[in-house]
């Protein structure tokens, strides 16, 4: 350690002994402080907050295009008590509902929908952009929003792109066999070393379009009886 | 109280005498303390907790010291301006208010400028409010100086930490991811050295580093007199 103690050491030396601060004091001096603190910080969130939800809305915008296969257009489905719907009702805050992107070519035929998938990894929730067919279950792509797995291990799910391109034109549900995918349409090879990574994407991949699927169905029954 | 009692006698003709103020020294000197003897990662053993989390990579080491520095200098200048004015008993909460004010900038700046490093930081960059360095530099430094030295020894903090961070980052990017920056570095051959990607990697690392510190210091001690 160095000899310079009296820098960093003895920061709390008992000021003048018998003289008390008053409590207004303290209290006028913690106020001020609070209320000049809230206001920076107001401020300050006021005029990032477009560029915050930008690259946020950007990011999603970019993971629907690349699941779905750079579709022509897409719109959005809101689900509101289990059910799909084209408008959020009012008094809800869309942003806050899950959905699914239902992507279109130039004619306007349904290519796929891309739906935000998530769980357990193999330490953490797991997030991911699934995008496929609802009629038939065959997937289109998919992309890692989010994970925490091993470095160097488990995170090849993200950063390997051969484990990813294997998922489109799979059929859900899907099944990891270690070593070489058969013939089955709906093989897949789970990464060397990152077995219980691989198989969690395979099982949130699968839950993820069990459940829209169903739900896709049901709105599709609906829209058009 | 009992004041009268008390026997400290004439306290109001005392000359202010603080026993825990630093020693008068120049700009240059409170800005190389923090890099070099004062290193308050190598030396101090202070902010050890993101130093292992953020340095698997150089981006986020880097980033992690930026906005740590940004904290620095900001929460520095204003505990120092205010020194005279922040009663004595609530000075710790005025400080966390402060650091809190300045962390939470820095994490919404960021935010909004650098969404990917900002996500990789995740928590850390909220939790340097609770970073030791912070508030031992204001209780111990800035509350006692001017604005302007406040200012020079959180910038020279600041470095330090940057320069530490960055430079453990990079040892455990280069060999344990093979890439500096993202880019890599030696082909497809090469087998990165998974374990300092994983947190015992960053102990060791950092174990290392200040095995090499302490021995420079130790040897710079016995040699530094028979110099003089």
């Amino acid at each position: 350690m160095s000899g310079h103690e009296h820098v960093h050491g003895g920061g709390a030396a008992p000021q003048v002994q018998g003289k008390q601060t008053p409590a207004w004091k303290m209290l006028a001096t913690l106020f001020l402080a609070g209320a000049a603190a809230g206001i920076l910080v107001v401020a300050v969130y006021k005029v990032t907050l477009p560029a915050i939800q930008k690259s946020a809305a950007a990011k999603v915008d970019g993971a629907v295009r690349e699941v779905l296969k750079a579709p022509a257009t897409y719109d959005t489905l809101y689900l509101v008590k289990d059910a799909l719907v084209a408008k959020a009702p009012d008094g809800i805050d869309p942003s806050e509902l899950p959905r699914a992107y239902v992507g279109k070519d130039e004619s306007g035929t349904r290519v796929g929908i891309a739906v935000v998938g998530e769980g357990p990894g193999f330490q953490e929730i797991m997030q991911l952009m699934i995008g496929f067919d609802p009629a038939t279950g065959t997937l289109i792509g998919i992309k890692v929003l989010d994970e925490k797995e091993t470095p160097g291990l488990g995170d090849k799910i993200e950063v390997d792109p051969a484990f990813m391109a294997q998922f489109a034109t799979r059929i859900a549900p899907i099944v990891g066999v270690k070593g070489k995918a058969g013939a089955p349409p709906n093989q897949i090879q789970t990464i060397t070393g990152a077995t219980i990574s691989s198989r969690a994407v395979i099982k949130v991949v699968n839950t993820t379009v069990a459940r829209w699927q169903d739900l896709m169905q049901r709105y599709d029954k609906g829209a058009t009886p | 109280m009992t004041a009268a009692t008390a026997p400290v006698a004439k306290k109001d003709d005392a000359p202010a005498f603080d026993p825990g103020a630093p020693p008068p020294a120049t700009l240059f000197q409170d800005v190389w303390r923090g890099i070099g003897k004062e290193n308050p990662v190598l030396v101090q053993f202070l902010g050890m907790c993101p130093t292992m989390a953020v340095t698997n990579i150089l981006a986020n080491g880097f980033a992690m010291g930026v906005a740590t520095t940004f904290v620095l200098v900001g929460s520095g200048l204003f505990v120092s301006l205010f020194r005279k004015y922040v009663a004595h008993e609530v000075r710790i909460t005025s400080y966390i208010l402060i650091i809190a004010t300045f962390v939470t900038l820095a994490d919404m700046l960021l935010a909004a400028s650098f969404p990917d490093i900002s996500k990789a930081l995740g928590p850390f960059i909220p939790l340097i409010v609770a970073n030791c360095l912070l508030l031992g530099r204001a209780e111990a430094f800035a509350a006692k100086v001017g604005p302007v030295r406040a200012v020079a020894d959180g910038l020279g903090m600041g470095l330090g930490f940057t320069v530490s961070l960055s430079a453990l980052a990079s040892f455990r990017e280069i060999l344990g991811r093979g890439t500096i920056l993202g880019h890599p570095l030696f082909g497809p051959r090469f087998e990165p050295w998974v374990f300092l990607m994983m947190p015992p990697g960053g102990f060791f690392t950092l174990g290392v580093a200040c095995l090499v510190v302490a021995y420079v210091i130790e040897w710079r001690k016995q040699h530094a007199p028979r110099e003089a």
